[in-house]
């Protein structure tokens, strides 16, 4: 039996009762027209009164439980595979579960944001505690109120039983009483092998309402007597907001005011980045009026900074690439003259322009700025950098400012970043009442935060027998390198070394879906390909040869990777996809990767239809430690591999005189239905170490074992990002 | 403004609007059906998409004006209980990731095994090519459309 010490997380099991002084639990019922009711058990009676057991669970008198999900959702489905950690813990029927979104509250929760694929994997303990600490109070007043020790008791799915004698009692009957219960400062977990809800698949809880088109989203957010209200911003990096029409603009149909806002705030945070501080706002009654508002805004525009092009970023990272500016990251043994005395040596370049993360649901965000308050709702995967920001912005008291919620249509790293929801916090301000900011597609594909755009070279030396003798990679970016020093293949090669340079750019940046990784990745294993080809080799056992030296005789001794896990997935994947067999006209291409904590490994069957590449079957192995919800973990791996594939063969966003080329899904061109794999299998390792996170890890490897699925059908190496050139699509 | 009549989900509704308003923003902005989503406003990404007597149509480009006297269906209305067979299939195959799509994605299906109720899968690609997912789930779309047809 695990025994976990509840001090962990102390300020999480604090009574909501005391804790209410904050106001942030109780009174939590914004959206119930938006969010609840359709996930209500069905045998269950609604509950006339619920009892806080902590602030994750909330118990009905029916025996109906409510769990919060603490983090954002962002379509990794932690509002459902949260909560069903915690009711493995608690042992409730999961029928008898409903799910509500946590409002921001730094006092009961810890991490609450959605970054780094790290939802599940920081919050797994805190969430079984939740879970288990109930558990242990609902035992101890059901043994209070029989005059037995919780040792009499059994408890199955929400109902506790007198191990020698008739009694049981439900939850719901009890919960009353498990409320005065002091909160133990131990509890024991479940055994990994006793989990009953935890590894089974379990359905999104918010599946009806997505299918039958409810509120669910920021944009779909509406408070009586709201406004909404759009932004413009300059057309191009390096310029800045002088003057516009304003008395126009204010005079057309629907517009009730135009102003210039300015979000500037003295310290900003890494998630404060953002290409624009000072905007025109519009406010007005309807989203079309403001739209037409927008296309008759005149301005005057200074340049403040260098007007950047795509050809200058490329000439400027290709020159830092000659330049030797590089910082050496990690050295082992002696590169220089392992090369000169190799049998072969290849060196390649590879490159990826900046992408846009264009969510489908575009940046949005509702605020209510009073004197003395501010209310935030919206999509946010990082609801306190955007509390926080919020207070410099509006010189107010963090303790005066509520940040919540909604469902997010899609993330991608770009809702990490607060730049729209402190606009939305000075428009609001200004014309003194609730407003909704909405952004336009292109308003949101041009604004910035993109992912950095990317250069790195690699260079192998084999000896005469074909093995590994020297390696080495140096990369720079704008305004980032994607190296990782540490990371494979560091320490599978006797001379091996990285460095990096950063060069400059005014195109604002961010987290972008498995940020370097979605770059690194696809150009490492890639390259690996060539180099396994060169020294006649198959590109699994090359890549197994090299993670047997790892294991056995590891070089340095600084790592980011466990190589047993690593070989293990590349094997699985060899054992799944038949890796190995020919057919006719199918070419496969295979990679593995390891960020975020999880260990990937693909392969891709390509086939040439109508001179045109087509997928025809993807395979995955993934190791993520214990699998929480399988069918929802397949979902985003098979989400992860569309996407990777998806950037790396059609997507880029170019610059002209500091303007993006691409504004809108006209010319910036995402994957589509017809382009994407027929079939995708995903296998999973099976293992009792703690779970780690989905959300990233399924996409860097698609990019690799895409390149080399390529190089089988047309006999070409691909370098540079993305595969093919853009085409218009009929929508 | 001018006034308008439509007819959404076998209700009448009468909107004031200007007359150069996208259905979709009435569907949302007047009458609060936001299940329609709004992800592109030039027709390319199906977000938007609605039946208009039956055929997918995308709302960002169909001006109020146009809407009269025709039978709209939105997601709100494709069925009474969200027991559509393309509803159905969509939950049998847990297809949604974030969501946001899905509306439209639905839509479009729907109207496609409508007119073709046992598409290949190169039908199924060719109907549903304009509507971007952005978390990437064609390939469990396709699934739940095969399941539907058999629904």
């Amino acid at each position: 039996m695990t025994k976990i010490q509840t001090q962990y997380n102390r300020r999480s099991f604090l009574k909501v009762s005391a804790a209410a002084g904050g106001g942030m639990l109780i009174g939590f019922s914004w959206l119930t027209g938006c969010i609840s009711s359709e996930a209500e058990p069905k045998e269950l009676a609604i509950p006339k009164e619920w009892f806080e057991i902590n602030g994750y669970i909330k118990i009905g008198d029916t025996g109906m439980v409510t769990i919060y999900s603490p983090n954002p959702e962002i379509g990794q489905n932690i509002r459902t595979s949260m909560p069903m950690i915690v009711a493995e813990e608690l042992d409730v029927n999961w029928e008898n579960v409903v799910v509500e979104q946590a409002p921001l509250n730094t006092g009961f929760y810890q991490n609450q944001f959605a970054g780094g694929s790290l939802s599940i994997r920081l919050s797994w303990n805190a969430l079984r505690m939740a879970g288990a600490t109930a558990r242990r109070m609902l035992l101890e007043a059901a043994a209070k109120e029989w005059n037995l020790t919780i040792s009499d008791l059994t408890v199955d799915k929400g109902v506790i039983k007198e191990i020698n004698g008739e009694r049981s009692i439900g939850y719901g009957e009890i919960a009353s009483k498990a409320v005065g219960i002091e909160v133990p400062k131990e509890v024991e977990l479940k055994e990994i092998k006793d989990f009953k809800l935890i590894s089974t698949s379990v359905k999104n809880v918010d599946g009806k309402k997505i299918v039958t088109g409810k509120p669910l989203f920021g944009l779909d957010f509406q408070r009586e007597g709201m406004q909404f209200a759009m932004i413009q911003h300059p057309p191009a990096f390096g310029m800045k907001i002088k003057d516009f029409n304003e008395e126009e603009i204010k005079s057309m149909p629907g517009v009730k005011d135009a102003f210039i806002i300015d979000t500037t705030i003295e310290k900003p945070g890494g998630f404060d980045e953002r290409g624009f501080q000072e905007l025109i706002a519009i406010v007005g009654d309807s989203t079309w009026q403001l739209m037409k508002a927008k296309k008759a805004i005149k301005a005057n525009w200074e340049v403040v900074s260098e007007l950047e092009n795509s050809e200058m970023h490329m000439s400027r990272m290709e020159k830092a690439l000659e330049s030797g500016k590089f910082k050496e990251e990690r050295k082992d043994g002696d590169v220089d003259s392992a090369f000169k005395k190799a049998a072969k040596v290849i060196e390649r370049t590879y490159s990826a322009p900046f992408i846009a993360h264009n969510t489908m649901e575009p940046m949005n965000f509702f605020a209510n700025v009073t004197e003395n308050s501010a209310e935030l709702i919206g999509p946010t995967q990082m609801p306190n950098a955007l509390e926080g920001s919020v207070a410099q912005l509006l010189n107010m008291p963090i303790e005066n400012i509520t940040v919540n919620m909604t469902r997010m249509g899609g993330g991608f790293g770009r809702r990490l970043y607060q730049h729209f929801g402190l606009e939305a916090a000075a428009i609001s301000k200004k014309v003194g009442g609730p407003i909704k900011l909405v952004y336009t597609r292109e308003d949101d594909m041009s604004q910035g935060t993109y992912r950095p755009t990317y250069i790195s070279r690699y260079k192998a030396g084999l000896d005469e027998n074909n093995n590994l003798i020297a390696f080495s990679v140096k990369g720079t970016g704008l305004p980032e390198s994607a190296v990782f020093p540490n990371r494979f293949p560091a320490g599978a090669v006797d001379n091996y070394s990285a460095g990096s340079y950063a060069e400059e750019t005014n195109i604002t940046t961010g987290a972008w879906r498995a940020p370097r990784s979605n770059f690194t990745a696809g150009a490492e294993q890639a390259f690996l390909d060539e180099v396994a080809e060169l020294a006649g080799k198959d590109p699994i056992d090359f890549r197994l040869e090299l993670f047997d030296r790892a294991i056995n005789n590891p070089v340095g001794d600084k790592y980011e990777y466990e190589a047993e896990r690593y070989a293990g997935v590349l094997k699985l994947v060899k054992e799944k996809s038949n890796w190995g067999e020919t057919k006719p006209g199918v070419h496969r291409g295979v990679a593995a990767y390891f960020c975020h904590s999880t260990y990937v490994a693909e392969v891709i069957d390509m086939v040439m239809e109508d001179n045109k590449p087509k997928i025809k079957n993807v395979w995955c192995a993934v190791d993520c430690g214990i699998l929480v919800n399988p069918d929802a973990a397949e979902n985003i791996i098979q989400g992860g591999v569309i996407d990777g594939i998806g950037h790396a063969m059609y997507s880029q966003l170019t610059f002209t005189d500091g303007a993006p080329n691409e504004m809108n899904f006209d010319r910036y061109q995402l994957i589509r239905h017809s382009q994407a794999p027929e079939k995708i299998e995903v296998f999973f390792v099976k293992n009792e170490i703690a779970p780690t996170g989905l959300g990233e890890p399924g996409l860097p490897p698609a990019i690799g074992a895409l390149a080399n699925a390529l190089y089988g059908v047309t006999g070409q190496r691909y370098y540079n990002q993305p595969f093919t050139t853009y085409k218009p699509l009929i929508g | 403004m001018p006034t308008f009549n439509l007819k959404i989900n076998n209700e009448k509704h009468t909107v004031e609007v200007d007359a150069d308003t996208p259905l979709l923003w009435v569907l949302r902005d007047s009458l609060g059906f936001v299940g329609t989503k709004y992800g592109c406003g030039i027709g390319q990404c199906g977000a938007c998409t609605v039946h208009v007597e039956g055929t997918a149509t995308r709302s960002c480009l169909l001006q109020v004006s146009q809407a009269e006297g025709v039978n709209i269906t939105t997601i709100e209305g494709l069925s009474e209980n969200g027991d559509h067979p393309v509803q159905k299939a969509w939950l049998e195959h847990d297809v949604p990731q974030c969501g946001y799509c899905q509306a439209g994605q639905i839509m479009t299906a729907s109207a496609l095994l409508n007119n073709n109720p046992n598409p290949s899968d190169e039908d199924i690609e060719s109907a549903m090519n304009g509507n971007i997912c952005r978390c990437g789930t064609y390939v469990r779309i396709k699934e739940a459309v095969k399941t539907a047809a058999k629904l």
